[in-house]
């Protein structure tokens, strides 16, 4: 075996320094590491959201019902939604403030959709750190600017639910949504 | 480590001299699975599968960790868990039948690991401490994949379960309490199912500790080779790397090849249909057999059909379920004293021509027999061929092979592997070979060279 190593060098060694073995090492080491990482593509994979908690990711809610100054909670990815009907005062209240003198200037049409200026339609989630906000529901605070107000780091929500005043850096996240009747909307 | 010329570690850049001296974890693997590790040069593809073993061992825990994230271990929703990784889960059914296919191949490398050792006689001194190892190794392996079996939750997985756990309660007096105390009720349910998937989940860790053991008795005296003839000199050996690391490669290549088209294409040929209806307590399945890889153990425990009494008394000594449960357990912890069973000097079948007639044409056929009747339904013919293969697997240990290893005459063997390997053709170079075992190659009579393979 060691005899036939040195011969093949030896005749290699013209092709500066090429040898016919170094193939064979490519071949079988790039054949090794190919295999060995595709095998991380399942072993990652498996990690994220399986079929069926993606087959949860669109939830329909009847609008129809919300009273004007009104908000329901509804779940959307086992998160909390709000959909909240605003009062003419709250409109005209998030309309009035200075865009650029906000965190993260929106202003309430970007967040609501043609047509139905009224529907606030927003994620549950405290963009801090995901604590849910009170408001929603009757009798909870709203915070110093009418929305939303989170009690775990006091961040305040305006009526567009747009972030005024405490640690959190986004406004609530408006998901992906639509009408799919003049009642109803499907988010997700 | 095991021998003066292995070739030493040399740590080259700063960073490697600074780790070798906190902590010399590239000199261990140098030393264990590297250069620095000499291996007789004429080791055969059975030596490829210590290797392959310890593969599948990663395959198996790699995805059982993975399998675990996905899996409940409740009776209620345990059998819906794995249909949701099977439908649900991104690659679950990959990862599933990876793991399920995985446990049939562990079993296939480690039986003919064990094999290449009755042939060879690896078990014999300097090395029963590896085989013993070995022994562990094996019955912590049988433990675990029973477990295993257990966890989908299925007919198979229950009735498994319920007939297994009864073998316990063969035990006289403090059997059926011992059974109750593994099931923690009195049939297999929630509790067991608990148990078995925490100690499930913990066993391959025991056996990888095993196994490290296993592989550092097995560098003392170093591996042994197809002549059974102790590494004498430097020209007997080879560096494990590139080596046998390349002659692994390819071994697992060839392996892998056969595992992934069983993965892929045929998933289910080594499973139960059975399995895939939900546990009833209320129903056997009409044909309950194990795993195939326990069908031969399963034979020996079948082939038990009577009480053993004392005759015309009518008095029962051993009844016939205990009868079975000791011979099943009795067949694999023999092995246990097989070093000292087998008291020939000579290690390899290849220079025993008796042993090597009974390891052919006895003990394999006897453990095909049983292995064809255990997965056979419980009914004649089947019941008396596991009988008489169960008396042979019996005396091919306890008696054949000490009887064998007092009357054989082994053929002569080879000086040195280094003999054996170039042979009378390669005489002329003998000087070379000689010049380093110190010139006293080819005393033994030319007749016994061998090819290794």
């Amino acid at each position: 075996m060691a005899t036939d190593t040195a011969a093949t060098t030896e005749v290699s060694a013209a092709e500066e320094g090429v040898r016919r073995r170094d193939w064979i090492h490519i071949a079988a080491l790039g054949t090794a590491g190919v295999g060995g990482a595709s095998v991380l593509i399942p072993l990652i994979s498996q990690m994220a959201p399986s079929q069926d908690v993606l087959a949860a990711s669109t939830t329909d809610v009847d609008v129809s019902a919300i009273a004007e100054g009104q908000a329901i909670k509804a779940v959307f990815r086992k998160q909390p939604l709000f959909v909240r009907r605003l009062t003419k005062a709250e409109i005209d209240e998030a309309n009035k403030v200075d865009v650029g003198s906000l965190r993260d200037p929106q202003t309430l049409a970007e967040r609501t959709k043609e047509g139905h200026p009224d529907l606030l339609v927003t994620m549950g989630v405290c963009t801090h750190l995901g604590c849910v906000p009170l408001g929603a529901a009757e009798g909870e605070s709203r915070g110093d600017f009418g929305g939303y107000f989170c009690p775990c780091h006091g961040s305040h929500y305006d009526t567009a639910a747009r972030i005024r005043k405490g640690p959190a850096p986004k406004n609530l996240m408006v998901p992906d949504y639509e009408f799919t009747s003049d009642t109803v909307i499907r988010v997700g | 480590m095991s021998f003066a010329w292995a070739k030493q570690y040399e740590p080259q850049t700063a960073l490697t001299k600074w780790l070798d001296e906190k902590l010399p974890l590239p000199r261990l693997v140098y030393n264990a699975v590297g250069a620095g590790y000499p291996v007789p040069r004429n080791l055969n593809y059975m030596w490829n599968f210590g290797v392959l073993a310890g593969f599948f061992l990663v395959v198996q825990i790699v995805t059982g960790v993975v399998l675990a994230m996905h899996y409940a271990a409740n009776g209620l929703v345990a059998f819906a868990t794995v249909e949701h990784i099977m439908r649900d889960v991104n690659y679950g059914w990959m990862l599933r039948y990876a793991h399920a296919n995985g446990a049939s191949f562990f079993f296939i490398v480690i039986y003919m690991h064990i094999f290449r050792g009755f042939f060879y006689s690896s078990y014999k001194a300097p090395r029963e401490m590896i085989w013993l190892l070995g022994v562990v190794i094996f019955l912590l392996m049988m433990a675990t994949a029973f477990m295993g079996y257990v966890l989908p939750w299925g007919q198979m997985s229950f009735w498994g379960a319920q007939v297994i756990t009864g073998l316990f309660g063969a035990i006289p007096l403090i059997g059926e309490p011992i059974q109750v105390w593994i099931l923690g009720g009195y049939a297999p349910d929630n509790a067991a199912l608990n148990r078995f998937f925490s100690l499930h989940f913990l066993l391959p860790f025991v056996i990888a500790g095993v196994v490290i053991l296993h592989i550092w008795a097995l560098h003392i005296p170093g591996s042994s080779n197809p002549t059974g003839v102790e590494v004498k000199q430097e020209s007997d050996t080879v560096p494990f790397h590139p080596y046998y690391t390349a002659k692994d490669g390819f071994g697992l290549g060839v392996v892998l090849i056969l595992f992934t088209s069983l993965v892929f294409f045929a998933p289910n040929v080594l499973g139960h249909p059975d399995n895939y209806i939900e546990a009833n307590p209320l129903s056997t399945p009409a044909h309950i057999v194990p795993e195939w890889y326990f069908w031969p153990f399963y034979a020996i425990l079948r082939a038990f059909t009577g009480d053993l009494t004392i005759p015309f008394t009518g008095i029962t000594l051993i009844p016939a379920k205990l009868l079975g449960v000791i011979a099943m357990f009795g067949s694999i912890l023999l092995w246990f004293i097989l070093p000292w069973l087998d008291k020939s000097p000579v290690r390899s079948g290849h220079y025993r021509p008796l042993f090597r007639k009974f390891f052919w044409f006895g003990l394999i056929p006897a453990m095909a027999v049983l292995f064809y009747c255990g997965g056979a339904p419980a009914e004649q013919p089947y019941v008396l061929i596991s009988q008489i293969a169960t008396a042979y697997y019996f005396l091919h240990f306890l008696v054949i092979l000490p009887i064998i290893s007092q009357i054989e005459v082994p053929k002569p063997l080879p000086f040195s592997i280094t003999e054996a390997v170039l042979g009378k053709d390669k005489a002329a170079e003998a000087p070379r070979a000689g010049s380093v075992g110190g010139g006293d190659t080819g005393t033994a009579p030319e007749g016994s060279l061998q090819p290794a393979e």
